[in-house]
């Protein structure tokens, strides 16, 4: 569609929203000059928002290792735009001019298993950009996703918000002008978790690591060892890469255990965490090390179950019991138990906060027209998210926000069947935070 | 991890791997040589053997009870699948028959999927084999040492079935040469309804066993499928000795080479296949020319 049709056809939609509405609506029309006849057409933009309703592409896992998660997402995803079209107040108080909608749009959604595969991905992300011309991509789990949608969303020019994700690569060597992220760096997770691990565990400590064989996986591992190696002295004993969804553990779990290490810490991801922390269990593994998650993986606790987690310490984006906290936490947990009859894992949080943050964006650009949204995102405003205040960072398209500290709960301790994690700390992410190109983030340009 | 302890570890190791692997190809491989169809569901079973298992055990509280549940439902799923589906494709391409198997392993994976759904179920070992057994070189789960015994058990049950039996006679026979035995006289519609049945129950039977090992999911089958075929492939297709000598192969590949660099031990297990495609492509223990 051209840039001529489509504004004339949305004057034509204003007019008679202004019959209805009467002639007062026209002083505010002069005032939001946002159908700029000027910008030509990029991306989706403007074919994608001409009609009544826009359209969000997600692509999560919902077969293989990580299908669990990626329902998880879908949940929070699905409750981000009932809220958003329904114009609900928790929404309201993330993105405050959200009226019902986005720039009165109702939102649809588009919905393929990523098989959490890159070019499964891009391929069905592909497919909704020329298809359902789509204003926005969501999806992740795994941070290989994430990078090849990067990839996608700059070349395309159609906005991309990341699932879960915590690779350095994501916002770091491999970010994008059209992509942003909601959950933290690996980096960020270690530079929070290192300093527990050293003040439970001691200085110059023996780490074994089991690393999943991908992006996630190695920048993880890499922080990891950069951080306990440079403030606690500690060395590494052995580290088993596994490739993702590996169905059995123990070849790896006997070089751990002959290892001679202190700690495990385990990066693996998804159904692999769960099936990895088991068999160490099994093997003996657990009984003469300390386990730590770096980056919480949702489910974890409710599949291994307390009698193995108990003690364990990870970093992670949200846990339900922040409630206690933060108002706008409780308000989530109770609508997503509502409607989904468990309390939300930090996938359906990242999943619907990335939602509202977007649809605030849009609201304050005023417009779908990508490189105005972007332009919102890299202003750094200051905005309300169930663990309180936070922004983007301009220059990497990382989300300021803070990093959460837990333990697992013992079975005695649990004051509610889902009552797994007990939040220790919630830690102001900024410093925490390398400095933005640190990792090679160099964006590209947004027209 | 270079040192004796270790080597010894992943030596018994890769047999206890390997023993579970040459199990289920060895269903894979009964099919394959009988009835010539690449059975691309053979995972989705092995799947589905954990989840049976696990449903007993929840009626009953016995592990026993379990296997035995879940081995007589795999035969009765194998023999239905037969009669109703793969019956209809031995007269078909080898493509067609890739395909229906490949779906029939889809729909079977997304059925546990909705009924069950994604969170992982867990099937206690029983309690006479339950905690960890020291070796002296190393500790080893108990359950991972009875195991072998048990996987060995199957295995010597399987041979006997075909090599002791007048089924068994039939279906070696049908494994050289399907059509000389329906000349004979054989009723081979029967016949290969029922070879479809033990290799569904060879892989159910694997999967129950297996559960205590892993955490069940519904996609529990698709790694476990791959490795198989990389067996079936080494041994030599339509033999029961090459599924076990593959299976052992494979299960030393994995162990061993990970001892030197883990992320290495697929790719190994994938070139030693490769290896013996150029060199003897009938596999180990596979006769030249058979389908």
């Amino acid at each position: 569609m051209s840039e001529h049709d489509d504004s004339a056809r949305l004057s034509r939609r204003s007019m008679l929203k202004a019959a209805a509405a009467g002639a007062a609506v026209w002083p505010g029309l002069t005032a939001f000059p946002v159908w700029a006849a000027d910008h030509p057409a990029i991306g989706t933009w403007p074919a994608g928002s001409a009609g009544d309703s826009v359209t969000i592409g997600a692509t999560v896992p919902r077969t293989g290792p990580y299908a669990l998660q990626g329902e998880d997402e879908l949940k929070g995803l699905q409750l981000a735009i009932e809220h958003v079209n329904a114009g609900d107040p928790l929404i309201q108080a993330i993105s405050p001019k959200t009226k019902k909608g986005v720039l009165g749009k109702t939102v649809k959604l588009a919905v393929a298993d990523s098989e959490a595969k890159p070019n499964t991905a891009v391929q069905a992300q592909t497919n909704f950009i020329t298809q359902d011309k789509i204003v926005l991509m969501f999806g992740a789990t795994s941070s290989a996703v994430a990078v090849a949608l990067n990839k996608l969303a700059d070349r395309e020019k159609v906005l991309y918000i990341v699932g879960i994700s915590g690779s350095n690569d994501t916002t770091g060597k491999d970010c994008a002008r059209y992509s942003f992220r909601q959950c933290f760096y690996g980096q960020t997770a270690a530079a929070a978790i290192g300093p527990v691990m050293l003040k439970a565990y001691g200085k110059g400590k023996k780490a074994a690591y089991l690393v999943p064989d991908y992006t996630y996986g190695h920048t993880v591992h890499q922080s990891m060892k950069d951080f306990l190696g440079k403030n606690g002295g500690w060395t590494e004993a052995t580290a088993q890469v596994a490739p993702l969804g590996a169905p059995d553990y123990s070849s790896y779990l006997l070089n751990v255990a002959n290892s001679g290490a202190d700690v495990l810490v385990n990066i693996n991801w998804g159904h692999d965490a769960v099936l990895s922390i088991q068999q160490a269990k099994q093997f003996g593994v657990l009984d003469k090390m300390k386990l730590v998650v770096p980056y919480q993986v949702p489910f974890l606790a409710r599949e291994v179950g307390p009698d193995i987690m108990a003690g364990v310490y990870a970093a992670t984006d949200y846990w339900w019991t922040l409630e206690d906290k933060f108002p706008l936490a409780k308000r989530f947990n109770a609508a997503f138990k509502a409607k989904y009859g468990y309390m939300p894992e930090w996938g359906a949080n990242n999943a619907y906060m990335q939602v509202a943050l977007w649809a605030a964006q849009v609201e304050a650009a005023g417009s779908f027209y990508p490189p105005d949204v972007i332009k919102a995102y890299e202003s750094g405003a200051t905005m309300k998210s169930t663990v309180g205040d936070v922004h983007f960072r301009g220059a990497d398209h990382q989300l300021v926000r803070p990093v959460v500290i837990v333990q697992a709960k013992a079975k005695k301790d649990m004051k509610d069947p889902e009552d797994y994690w007990n939040v220790l700390d919630v830690l102001p992410g900024e410093p925490l935070m390398q400095a933005a190109d640190a990792f090679g983030c160099k964006m590209g340009s947004p027209t | 991890m270079l040192n004796w302890a270790n080597l010894v570890s992943q030596l018994f190791n890769g047999l206890a791997t390997g023993a579970l692997l040459a199990l289920i190809a060895s269903g894979l491989t009964i099919i394959y040589g009988t009835l010539g169809v690449l059975n691309l569901a053979h995972g989705a079973m092995f799947m589905l053997g954990g989840y049976a298992g696990w449903v007993v055990y929840q009626w009953t509280g016995s592990f026993a009870l379990a296997v035995l549940g879940a081995s007589a439902f795999l035969v009765i799923v194998g023999a239905i699948l037969e009669l109703v589906v793969i019956r209809r494709f031995y007269g078909r391409p080898g493509e067609d028959q890739i395909l229906v198997t490949f779906g029939l392993g889809i729909v079977i994976v997304e059925l546990v999927r909705r009924a069950f759904g994604s969170l992982s179920l867990t099937l206690p070992a029983p309690a006479w084999a339950s905690g960890i057994t020291s070796l002296g070189f190393m500790l080893y789960p108990t359950y991972r040492i009875a195991l072998i015994g048990i996987v060995a058990a199957a295995l010597l049950a399987l041979y006997f079935v075909l090599y002791r039996t007048k089924l068994g006679l039939i279906v070696r026979a049908g494994i050289e040469d399907a059509g000389m035995v329906d000349i004979l006289g054989v009723d081979v519609g029967k016949v290969f309804m029922v070879v479809f049945g033990i290799g569904a129950m060879a892989a159910g039977f694997a999967g129950a066993v297996n559960a205590p090992v892993v955490s069940l999911t519904p996609d529990g089958g698709d790694a476990i499928l791959i490795e198989t075929f990389v067996v079936v492939v080494i041994g030599g297709v339509g033999s029961f000795f090459g599924a076990v000598l593959g299976g052992l192969i494979a299960g030393e590949i994995l162990s061993l080479t990970s001892m030197v660099d883990p992320a290495y031990s697929q790719f190994a297990l994938f070139a030693a296949m490769t290896l013996v495609l150029v060199f003897r492509p009938q596999g180990l223990l596979g006769a030249a020319g058979r389908e």
